[in-house]
């Protein structure tokens, strides 16, 4: 028999440049058997938290303060820090709550998806090892519920870590007792926004309240409270295990560890993938993911989803972190990272942005709710050809109104894709308004369908095609479309592609 | 504000209803239950019309008011029934930059319907959903439980997922 040289699958160039922390469980393990997690020292930080009489509560908090860890949910808020204020600010409160964000509604990220479908235990001891760090014996996932499955298993896994003694009462007969209970989203994005979810697992509308108070103060049920997202947990265990120190190994200064991306869009291989943090975008692109299909050029990456902004071509080689990527106008949010070629249109790209949180707005405070609504209708200004170029003026006045005086982060970051791609593409957008143009050709309204007057064989199909007669002609004749007519639905470019006869331009 | 009303006559059984009862009185001693409530009456019922929120509005002691508030706040809470198959096409941002929005098109075109509508037989509704979490796939969409990805949105394409149901 001959044998073939297959190249690992760490060797890849896709995997060689990652290091799997967050995710390093997922793909490897049966998620619905607790006894595999346990085989890769699963629930082994717990233990030694519970029973190593050195681990109290305090140098729990001091490993996480010390690994650098940051929130992965966007924020980027200290985790140990967030900790502490919620075991010491009201020393004597009778009842606290950790909670976790597994309500992933930035579009284009999915890594928590991942996390809790591959791997759900470790969602479970990391908040098992926080209600020990902070005084909490009750936990709350507020997970969506437009993942399925990640609520089946992770319903499984609270279950055997119940019948194991991982969860519940006495944990290791370390007196020390801890119970999950998952609450499912509705489909509201602001429930993302700390105080909206929390008022959202209370049973009421998901609107946000003004900070101060702060969740460690007076959060869910009016008592102290943490909140974490899923990539964020999933990282405790190994940190404790391991230790501060070797997390501190990856990163960069003010940035530690890794972050999981889940690269999307105009790019060969999408899916999730975990990077040390530093690694330039050049790298994440045509290294990890590939480079961008059908020979296109690279235009821009998105990062941070509806808060975050675009990355251009010009930044291409800059170090991934949480700091860099806010100086120049972007942000890490939860990880999505979508790539953009040629054909994606920037004005268009920021109006989509826009109506997300337009429809997503919780509607308690004025300048979201009214505000990003005329944001929105002063880019459908422009996309449809009637943009005058004061409007970008005006539209950088509301957008800096809307991100001062909105209550919560979801109003406070709306602005930011447009301002990101208004900033980096600014020739693009004078061309939309000046020119009335649309040089991705993805503007509508900015189009014109035309028909080669060369190639033109006057058969006639698409003059029967036309839902709105704008086209005329005789057969055998060279047809013609009258643009006052045309409603640029694009059945002609359809029925012609034999001859291929008829273009938008 | 005139209460917005389901345009289909309510037409809840007896069983339901029992069915709802169960729910409501599990849930009765929990802390923030509303949610859980509402979620699991709208499995039994398919959607949360006026009727339903009446009841678990008396049932739990919440005003309607706060019910209704609720219902229409969270999109995945619903005041009209949907079709026997739901179709989903995601518009999270790699399926939008893929082209998911030609693909709406499509699909409402096709069943000529437009999104959030119902096909007069009550077979096919077509709703745009935010991000499903497979991006890996865009553009995606989901019919009930079944995902169909890496769609190139060709006619052909659309009348052959459709005449599987």
């Amino acid at each position: 028999m001959s044998c073939i040289q297959t190249k690992s699958l760490r060797n890849t160039v896709f995997y060689k440049k990652q290091e799997r922390v967050a995710l390093r469980n997922c793909g490897y393990i049966d998620p619905e058997k607790i006894e595999q997690y346990i085989g890769v020292d699963g629930y082994q930080a717990l233990g030694m938290v519970l029973t190593d009489g050195s681990f109290t509560p305090e140098k729990v908090i001091e490993i996480v303060k010390a690994s650098g860890l940051r929130g992965r949910g966007g924020g980027g808020f200290s985790t140990g820090m967030k900790w502490h204020l919620a075991r010491t600010i009201i020393p004597d409160a009778d009842q606290k709550y950790v909670c976790c964000n597994a309500d992933e509604g930035d579009p284009g990220a999915f890594m928590d998806r991942s996390v809790l479908e591959g791997d759900p235990h470790a969602l479970i001891e990391a908040m098992t090892i926080a209600g020990y760090a902070i005084g909490a014996n009750q936990g709350y996932i507020y997970l969506r519920a437009e993942y399925p499955l990640a609520v089946k298993r992770l319903e499984i896994a609270i279950g055997q870590a119940k019948e194991y003694g991982l969860l519940g009462k006495n944990i290791f007969e370390s007196g020390f007792d801890f119970d999950l209970e998952i609450r499912l989203g509705a489909g509201a994005f602001v429930c993302g926004e700390e105080t909206a979810l929390m008022v959202s697992i209370e049973g009421n509308r998901g609107e946000p309240n003004p900070r101060p108070p702060f969740p460690a103060e007076k959060g869910l049920f009016g008592k102290p409270t943490i909140l974490n997202n899923v990539e964020t947990y999933a990282n405790i265990p190994r940190i404790i295990l391991k230790g501060s120190d070797w997390f501190t190994t990856m990163g960069t200064e003010k940035s530690k560890g890794t972050k999981v991306f889940a690269l999307g869009g105009k790019i060969n291989n999408t899916g999730l993938v975990e990077i040390p943090m530093g690694m330039t975008l050049r790298e994440v692109v045509y290294d990890v993911g590939g480079g961008i299909p059908n020979g296109k050029k690279f235009k821009a990456a998105q990062t941070g989803g509806p808060s975050g902004g675009c990355i251009s071509d010009k930044n291409i080689d800059i170090e991934i972190d949480y700091d860099n990527l806010i100086s120049i106008g972007s942000m890490m949010g939860s990880g999505g990272l979508i790539v953009m070629d040629e054909d994606n249109c920037m004005v268009d790209m920021a109006k989509f942005f826009l109506e997300f949180t337009v429809e997503e707005s919780c509607g308690k405070c004025t300048p979201c709710r009214i505000g990003t609504k005329r944001l929105f209708e002063m880019l459908e200004k422009i996309t449809s050809g009637k943009g005058e170029m004061e409007d970008l003026d005006e539209i950088e006045q509301l957008c800096r109104y809307i991100k001062k005086n909105s209550l919560c982060g979801l109003g406070q970051t709306a602005p930011n894709p447009v301002l990101s791609m208004m900033s980096n593409f600014r020739e693009e957008w004078v061309s939309h308004i000046k020119d009335k143009k649309c040089a991705a050709k993805v503007c509508v309204d900015l189009l014109e369908y035309k028909i080669l007057a060369d190639k033109c064989v006057g058969c006639s199909l698409c003059k029967k095609a036309c839902p709105v007669d704008a086209i005329s002609g005789e057969i055998k004749q060279k047809h013609v479309i009258d643009q006052s007519k045309c409603i640029k639905c694009g059945v002609c470019v359809n029925t012609c592609k034999k001859f291929g006869a008829i273009i938008k331009e | 504000m005139a209460m917005k009303k389901c345009s289909l006559p309510f037409a809840g059984t007896d069983e339901q209803e029992k069915a709802l009862m169960a729910i409501i009185d599990k849930h009765r001693e929990i802390p923030g239950a509303l949610m859980p409530v509402l979620q699991q009456a709208q499995e039994v019922y398919g959607y949360l019309p006026i009727e339903v929120q009446d009841i678990i509005a008396r049932e739990m002691k919440v005003p309607l008011s706060k019910i209704y508030g609720i219902v229409t706040f969270y999109s995945q809470f619903s005041l009209n029934p949907k079709g026997k198959y739901k179709i989903s096409i995601c518009l999270g941002t790699a399926c939008y930059v893929k082209g998911a929005g030609e693909i709406t098109k499509k699909f409402q075109e096709k069943l000529g319907i437009e999104s959030g509508g119902v096909t007069p037989d009550g077979k096919f509704s077509v709703e745009e959903c935010r991000c499903i979490g497979a991006c890996g796939l865009a553009p995606v969409i989901m019919i009930n439980d079944d995902v169909y990805g890496r769609l190139k949105g060709t006619d052909e394409e659309i009348a052959d997922i459709l005449s599987k149901y």
